[in-house]
């Protein structure tokens, strides 16, 4: 594993600037290979007079950033002109020697470079090497490591705070509470299967059960209030999923147009011509909202169309939210209502566009079908209204039933899989205990929640696990 | 005097596994001990098995040991304790013959091909210097090249197995009086204790007691609480199909208040609470002076009589070990209900005896330091018969293994209960006398009484030491059961039968057809009781009976189980170099590089179950090996 590894570490496509980052014992030697430093002030200077590797100690890029150029190790040729830094071992992000070479965003010098970093010797990252590395050379634990790419992969501010809590601990800090009174019932089970003389008309056996019932209990409270943290630390991590439904020509586009303020989705006064989902992030008050844009959920004409009813479908089932758009201005069809009544049922909110016009819908019918639904009347020509509609938004994650805890968001699939994992294997616990059922197997059920707790906090240590977690992390991370 | 491949000292329990273990696999063996009146014989309860021991006893069994056998020769009660419980944690119990137990065991021991009993004192090894088989610097390590006896006479070897028991040093006390002895009267192993010393092998105090011994004629049986045996008695050894009879009852009473005034007003006359003993008592094994001073509040305590046998009146008094003064013992014990007129016949005692650090072993209970030395049973650090038994069979096989020049072995802790007690001394240590229970084993649910032979006897086999008669017993009830499950998952029954069965029962209902394995998972069926739906069943032996009703019973939590174990290997997996330099880890703390310098565990699970080493250290130390694994790889 101790194999010098590289990988382009921004994101791929054009870019202004794009990272190749190189790891191991052989960084230096690799970097010193390509770089050619610029010795003069400028460029142009200098470059004729570096044709070979430097041998200059001041001129090295040796903890600090060297401007210079990647030649390519056989021709010379000059692929790029670069930055690159080289950092000594332990004190980098992998706790190895690490070379960064800094050099235009596209994709072609990219690729170029870090071809010939690879001909010297490194070997591809796979995901999530660097940061497997860092931890595995003891730079941070396995929950911080966990949320390191919940810090890269934040969204808005709000997730970021979330996510920098993670790496600061208090994850961990809590997990090990809820493990400690697991570890509690754990330790009231096995006290009684060694005494089997003990004292019938003793009530430790009573005891034990009581205790170990409250244990039980004390551990499931944490673990459902992690869990639910998790809706929360999701919407704040992904954002809010709001899908816009409606018949074709209400205003969907438009309205999704004035809330990002830019023109992306194909605006037409041709029904249907919005055939595909489209999806955007917008940020609404440090939340983000990931909005998605349907075409009209009716009969297709066409199979084209007929395949964006089906992802309208489709993205309708994963929304948290339906925002629902109909035409102030015109009387509501019968389409509007066999929407409304394919939406009944999911959270929902009533978008009466073009309040600029004189209100023509019966809106009354829609109430009586959407019974829960907040109706809000907006423009998405005039903008009028549309603030009413952040405001929705906000209160939607942060009010109503979607609930936030306090300090602590869950924010990442494999510690809520561990989370609802436990909370499932307490209960069954709770049940087997009720059933009157032998202590053994309560046992390893309870067992099993408590080492996958010890997953996410590294207290359980396995092999596999350190590949679970890295493997979810970029190249380049 | 002679050579042998493997010497053992002591013919306790310990040393007779040991020695029969090293004949059968084929080593000529001498088993030396200070009075063949003594072989194998019982000093505190006479009873084989109990939570956690009946398990090792049937480990011992399924490996081609001798317990089982001879406690099926020679018990006189048999019990399943526990059985209310899940059969993860039944736990078979027989109260034994001690005279004929021993009889037995030493007619045995007598028959044994390669095995030579003789009766001597060992008072000295002699070790020798050699050069090292694995050292390219030409160093030398320490071996051992055999005994010295009292007598003069020396016997040579390379493989000696101290297995001591409580002789080494023993000091029996009795209030303010204490002398030197071996239990039950025998003469004790001094100059062997300060020799071991000199050779630079450190020795600590324990200490354990046992209670006085009653005539059954004296005792009023009739207002006791009379406990029978189980029927049909169950065998312990899987070379029997049945045993004998229950010969004999137990019965339960109870001390009272007087009685705990008379030990609490003479506490400080027992040798510990007047300080006349330094020796670490266990804490689950409690002295009546513990229990008295420890929990005020219990107004009574209870104990079983437990007839020693046969051809004698003498009754143990269970759960009444004391070293109070005799004349007070007298008191003590007549202050119980149904024991006011108890003759003892002897007075309890307490025992103080010197062992050894199990951290000093390895996995294999070889001594670290000087080839060819190994330690089991009470030496040890643990107590009880069959903790002893269950050490002896590790050091013979081992011994045995050494003399062959082949690889060790050490008992895997996922699977047997052998396991977990071996690999709790060496790698956890032991700060009281060590005794196995259910609890210290994580995988018991796959630990089971029943399945030890599944487990072992291929082990046991390969070893030479399970006969092939025990091997075909075992192969037969592997394909009994493997057919059996197969059958039952395989044979179905009408939605009507089943229904009209289960209402029987009260035990719900059924959609449709049902194999006779989903039955069977409902905890109102079992496999005796389903043979109404399930007329034309093969005859199966008891065995195969037992065996498929839980696998098929619990099948879902056995293979949850399967599952922890299978991550629990990958650790045990990960070998450690034994000559890994600790102190060049960056990142471990102080304490972890002291402990793991010290113990060497041999793989990254042994290390993590070391105490006072932590999760991180363990990661600390997972990086280190995968560097050191590629360095070695890149060299």
């Amino acid at each position: 594993m101790n194999e010098t590894i590289a990988a382009v570490s921004t994101a791929y496509g054009e870019g202004g600037i794009g990272i190749i980052r190189i790891s191991g014992e052989l960084s230096g030697e690799i970097l010193d290979k390509l770089f050619r430093p610029y010795t003069g002030k400028t460029a142009h200077e200098s470059r004729d007079r570096c044709k070979a590797p430097c041998d200059d100690e001041d001129l090295r890029p040796d903890k600090k950033l060297c401007f210079g150029h990647i030649a390519d190790p056989v021709t010379e040729e000059m692929i790029d002109e670069v930055l690159a830094v080289f950092m000594h071992a332990p004190h980098t992000y992998t706790g190895e020697d690490v070379a960064e070479i800094q050099c235009h965003g596209s994709v072609v010098s990219l690729r170029k470079i870090l071809s010939a970093v690879l001909g010297l010797g490194a070997t591809a990252a796979p995901p999530g090497e660097f940061t497997k590395r860092a931890f595995l050379n003891g730079r941070i634990d396995l929950a911080q490591a966990d949320a390191v790419i919940d810090v890269v992969q934040a969204k808005t501010d709000r997730g970021f705070e979330s996510a920098v809590g993670q790496l600061s601990g208090s994850l961990s800090e809590q997990i090990r509470t809820i493990r400690s009174f697991l570890s509690d019932a754990l330790a009231e089970m096995v006290v009684n299967l060694d005494y089997p003389d003990e004292d019938p008309d003793s009530d430790a056996q009573r005891i034990a059960d009581a205790s170990i019932r409250s244990a039980l209990t004390e551990a499931k409270t944490l673990v459902k209030k992690l869990i639910e943290s998790a809706q929360t630390g999701r919407m704040i991590r992904d954002g809010i999923r709001v899908v816009i439904a409606g018949k074709p020509n209400v205003g969907k586009s438009s309205l999704l147009n004035a809330l990002l303020r830019e023109s992306r989705a194909i605006v037409s006064e041709i029904p249907g011509t919005t055939r595909d989902s489209i999806e955007e992030y917008i940020n609404v008050r440090g939340i983000p909202v990931r909005l998605t844009d349907t075409a009209g959920i009716r009969n297709a004409k066409d199979a084209l169309e007929e395949q964006g009813v089906e992802r309208s479908r489709a993205a309708l089932d994963a929304s948290d939210l339906v925002a629902f758009v109909v035409d102030g201005s015109v009387p509501l069809t019968g389409e509007d209502r066999q929407i409304a009544a394919e939406i009944c049922g999911k959270p929902a909110v009533v978008l009466i566009n073009k309040c600029d016009l004189p209100l023509r819908a019966d809106t009354s019918v829609l109430v009586s079908l959407l019974q829960h639904a907040e109706l809000i009347s907006l423009s998405a020509v005039t903008g009028e209204g549309i603030s009413d509609l952040e405001d929705y938004l906000v209160k939607s994650v942060y009010g109503g039933s979607i609930r936030q805890s306090e300090s602590l968001l869950i924010t990442n699939v494999r510690h809520l899989d561990a989370l609802e994992r436990t909370f499932a294997g307490i209960e069954s616990a709770e049940n087997m205990l009720h059933d009157g059922m032998a202590l053994d197997f309560i046992e390893v059920t309870i067992r099993e929640a408590y080492d996958g707790l010890g997953e996410i906090t590294g207290d359980t240590v396995s092999d596999d696990i350190l590949d679970k977690v890295f493997s979810r992390f970029c190249v380049g991370k | 005097m002679g050579t042998y491949d493997v010497i053992v000292v002591g013919a306790g329990h310990a040393g007779c596994e040991a020695a029969l273990a090293a004949a059968r696999m084929k080593k000529h063996t001498l088993l030396l001990t200070i009075s063949p009146e003594s072989i194998a014989m019982m000093p505190c309860n006479p009873s084989i098995g109990g939570t956690g021991k009946g398990q090792l006893v049937k480990e011992i069994d399924a490996l081609g040991g001798e317990m089982g056998c001879n406690i099926d020769k020679t018990f006189i009660q048999f019990r399943m304790l526990n059985a209310s419980k899940g059969p993860a944690v039944w736990s078979p119990r027989a109260q034994a013959d001690k005279q004929r137990y021993h009889e037995e065991m030493k007619y045995t021991l007598e028959r044994q091909e390669n095995l030579d009993l003789k009766q001597g004192e060992v008072v000295d090894l002699m070790f020798e210097d050699v050069v090292s088989n694995n050292s390219l610097d030409g160093s030398c390590v320490r071996r051992i090249a055999g005994v010295l006896l009292k007598s003069g006479s020396v016997y040579r070897s390379n493989a000696v197995i101290l297995a001591t028991g409580t002789y080494l040093n023993g000091l029996v006390h009795v209030s303010d009086r204490a002398w030197s002895s071996g239990p039950s009267g025998m003469t004790p192993s001094i100059e062997l204790a300060e020799n071991l010393e000199r050779a630079g092998i450190h020795l600590r105090r324990f200490k354990t007691g046992t209670p006085a011994r009653v005539l059954a004629g004296s005792l009023d049986y009739s207002i006791m609480d009379e406990q029978k045996g189980d029927e049909p008695p169950l065998p312990f050894s899987y070379m029997n199909d049945t045993v004998g009879e229950n010969k004999t009852s137990c019965w339960l009473t109870w001390t009272n208040e007087h009685a705990h005034e008379i030990v609490a007003a003479n506490i400080e006359k027992t040798a510990p609470y007047g300080g006349y003993t330094t020796g670490v008592g266990p804490r689950y094994c409690l002295s009546i002076e513990d229990k008295v001073s420890r929990f005020p509040d219990r107004k009574r305590h209870q104990l079983f009589l437990e007839p020693e046998g046969l051809s004698t009146e003498e009754v143990y008094v269970q759960g009444m070990s004391t070293s109070l003064p005799e004349e007070i013992q007298e008191r003590f014990y007549r202050s119980i209900e149904g024991l006011e007129n108890a003759k003892i016949s002897r007075y309890a005692y307490s025992i103080e005896y010197d062992c050894i650090d199990p951290l000093s072993l390895t996995g294999s209970l070889a001594y670290k330091g000087i080839a060819g030395l190994f330690f089991a049973g009470q030496i040890n650090g643990s107590s009880g018969y069959e903790e002893a038994a269950a050490q002896g069979l590790v050091a013979g096989i081992n011994a045995a293994l050494h003399v062959d020049q082949k690889p060790p072995w050490s008992p895997d802790r996922s699977q047997s209960y052998i396991g977990v007690l071996v690999d709790d001394l060496v790698t956890k240590g032991t700060n009281e006398p060590y005794r196995i229970m259910t609890s210290r084993a994580e995988f018991r649910l796959v630990l089971r009484q029943d399945n030890a032979d599944l487990r072992l006897t291929e082990i046991g086999y390969g070893f030479g030491l399970a006969t092939a008669e025990r091997y075909e017993r075992f192969m037969k009830n592997k394909r009994e059961t493997d057919a059996e499950i197969l059958r039952l998952n395989e044979t179905y029954v009408s939605a009507e039968e089943a229904a009209a069965f289960l209402a029987v029962l009260g035990a719900g209902s059924v959609s449709g057809r049902i194999s006779l394995a989903e039955l069977l998972r409902r905890p109102e069926v079992t496999h005796e009781n389903l043979s109404v739906v399930d007329p034309a069943r093969p005859a199966i032996s008891k065995y195969a009976e037992t065996q498929s009703e839980i696998e098929i019973k619990y099948e879902g939590y056995i293979a949850k189980q399967k599952k922890q174990i299978e991550n629990f290997r990958k650790l045990e997996n990960k070998r450690i170099p034994c000559d890994l330099d600790y102190t060049a880890i960056r990142g471990l703390r102080n304490e972890s590089v002291q402990k793991l310098g010290d113990i060497r565990p041999d793989s990254v699970g042994q290390a993590s179950r070391i105490s006072g080493v932590s999760p991180a250290d363990i990661n600390v130390l997972l990086v280190y090996l995968t560097k050191l694994d590629y360095e070695r790889k890149r060299a």
